[in-house]
């Protein structure tokens, strides 16, 4: 049994249809990305999955459907999201805006020291840095403690949007190495990323999203070998990760 | 002006300027948590000591029932579950009450859960239901509410001006009461305990998380209905204890909460709405100005305070840039 399934999404924004009756499945384990050009509907997956967004359809979550959807009863569910743009708290140090990953399992700071010390051991840069502001941090910084702050809820599937957005090369490479290493630790995947070259390193299965609709779906590797996926996305990705 | 006048009218700016200054806290929290400028706090700070009036003169106070009818309206929006909060509170405060009646030093904790019970309900009543609503709309909303509270202030209470026994008698120095110690004790200890709660504990960060970002606290499972019945709840607290601190110096009567809310109101817009420190030190110089401009010009004293915003809101129009709603 699929831990993840969606049937027949449909995603609205008032009049607009944002995504039109998308169906996958995520496996324990496994890692799958959603790729597509801007304005694919992407983003808005994840959105009306979290009930940010007004959506139609069955989600089932390790065969049973999550019903209401709303950010704070999929997180009790073990869905968490990094979302585009981080939402930290900039005012708050990065030790602070880790705890507060872990908010809705404790309230109390020493029961979430041991998954504190875990973040800290994938993420050496924050400890150095635990006591900053976390809007003093780069945003490479932003990214990774955005990614702590979700590690902090113990999700049984992260759902990234865009982790890759605005970061410089280098910064790309050491978030992926890290997601790397979160996926052969057994962390479920659902990926949200432009950079289709990166994504599709990393995961296990591709979608290829186009006017809100499912356009090619395989094995990561088939996916970038289609001739379509390299003329379309992977020739874009590799000039933004050169430029 | 001599030496002696000099000492009483910073004495009074000081007892004032700190019971603005609570005000002001109050007023930054909450809207820093749910985007409402809570206008009616000062009806709520009223309600508090002509409650315990009532009560210790044997009579159920009119502010017990608005409270238990706003109780009932919240049980029916919560439904489910959620709706045990509102409906033991409602059931503990009636009980409370009746045991007041019996037992007049259990007037003072009554009129302090009533007070709470009422702005939280307030609160989830009237400003949750439209929690994606506008600044603007919220404001309407909190002016109406105002107005209501202050006409049901005077069905409750009558027009006359009530003055409820100090806790302390007598004069700790010459121009300033025991009672006024009590309320700069009292306002210290609150802005320490405040200092504590949002440095030390999670969930004064979980507070300062919601105010600062929303999708992020939502998505770190901190639910912005929870964290603005908790601000409310914190402004309603201080508003009932300074209210029940204050009304034997001053006059108590259904009117007087707004003037003492509205100035509240200005130090908070010193300080941007945003700056807690700074609504804390505008609201300690709104009293002192206060207190020189009714010793200089009595009969403007109150033009002259709430003149202090037009250079406030000056300053605020180049400082912070306009954004679209």
């Amino acid at each position: 049994m699929s831990l993840l399934r969606v049937e027949g999404f449909t995603v609205r924004y008032g009049a607009l249809e944002a995504v039109r009756e998308v169906s996958f499945a995520l496996e324990e384990g496994e890692a799958l990305t959603l790729i597509g050009p801007n304005g694919a509907g992407k983003t808005s997956v994840l959105r009306g999955l979290l009930g940010l967004a007004q959506a139609e359809g069955r989600v089932y979550l390790g065969g049973e459907e999550l019903r209401p959807r709303s950010p704070e009863a999929l997180l009790e569910r073990g869905l968490v999201l990094v979302p585009e743009g981080r939402a930290l708290f900039p005012g708050l140090s990065v030790e602070d805006n880790l705890l507060l990953g872990g908010f809705h399992r404790f309230r109390k700071r020493q029961h979430l020291r041991p998954d504190l010390e875990r973040v800290y051991a994938l993420f050496p840069r924050l400890l150095e840095r635990r006591r900053q502001p976390a809007g003093t941090l780069s945003g490479g910084e932003q990214q990774m403690l955005a990614i702590g702050r979700a590690l902090m809820a113990r999700p049984r599937i992260l759902l990234l949007d865009e982790p890759s957005l605005g970061l410089a090369p280098l910064m790309v490479r050491e978030i992926y190495r890290i997601l790397g290493e979160l996926k052969r630790e057994g962390t479920t995947l659902l990926l949200v990323e432009q950079n289709a070259k990166v994504a599709l390193s990393l995961a296990d299965r591709g979608l290829v999203l186009e006017a809100g609709e499912v356009a090619l779906e395989g094995p990561a590797e088939a996916l970038r070998q289609d001739p379509k996926v390299v003329e379309a996305y992977l020739g874009l990705s590799r000039e933004v990760e050169e430029g | 002006m001599d030496a002696t006048i000099l000492g009483f009218l910073l004495l009074d700016g000081l007892q004032n300027g700190v019971v603005y200054g609570l005000l002001a806290l109050s007023l930054v929290l909450v809207f820093a948590v749910t985007r409402v400028i809570f206008v009616p706090i000062g009806e709520l700070l009223m309600f508090a000591p002509l409650s315990l009036v009532w009560l210790l003169s044997g009579k159920l106070p009119g502010t017990l029932w608005l409270a238990l009818v706003l109780g009932g309206a919240w049980a029916l929006l919560a439904r489910g579950r959620g709706a045990a909060l509102p409906l033991l509170g409602g059931m503990g405060l009636l009980l409370v009450f009746f045991l007041a009646l019996r037992f007049p030093p259990l007037a003072y904790p009554a009129v302090v859960l009533l007070v709470v019970y009422l702005g939280v309900a307030s609160y989830r009543v009237f400003f949750q239901p439209m929690r994606e609503a506008t600044v603007l709309a919220f404001l309407i909303m909190a002016v109406g509410l105002h107005v209501a509270y202050q006409g049901l202030g005077l069905v409750f209470f009558g027009p006359e001006q009530f003055r409820p026994e100090p806790l302390l008698r007598g004069d700790a120095v010459v121009g300033l009461s025991w009672q006024g110690v009590l309320v700069l004790l009292f306002a210290v200890g609150s802005v320490l305990g405040l200092y504590l709660f949002f440095r030390r504990s999670l969930f004064g960060k979980a507070l300062l998380a919601a105010a600062e970002n929303r999708l992020g606290a939502r998505l770190s499972g901190i639910p912005p209905q929870e964290a603005g019945m908790v601000a409310f709840g914190i402004a309603s607290l201080l508003a009932a204890l300074s209210g029940l601190l204050l009304a034997p110096l001053i006059n108590a009567a259904y009117f007087m909460g707004f003037m003492l809310g509205l100035k509240g109101f200005v130090a908070a817009i010193l300080g941007g709405l945003a700056s807690y420190p700074v609504a804390f030190l505008g609201a300690l110089a709104v009293g002192f100005f206060e207190s020189f401009t009714s010793f200089y010009a009595s009969a403007y004293k109150e033009a002259l305070v709430f003149l202090l915003l037009v250079p406030a809101l000056f300053y605020q129009s180049f400082r912070v840039r306009a954004v679209e709603e």
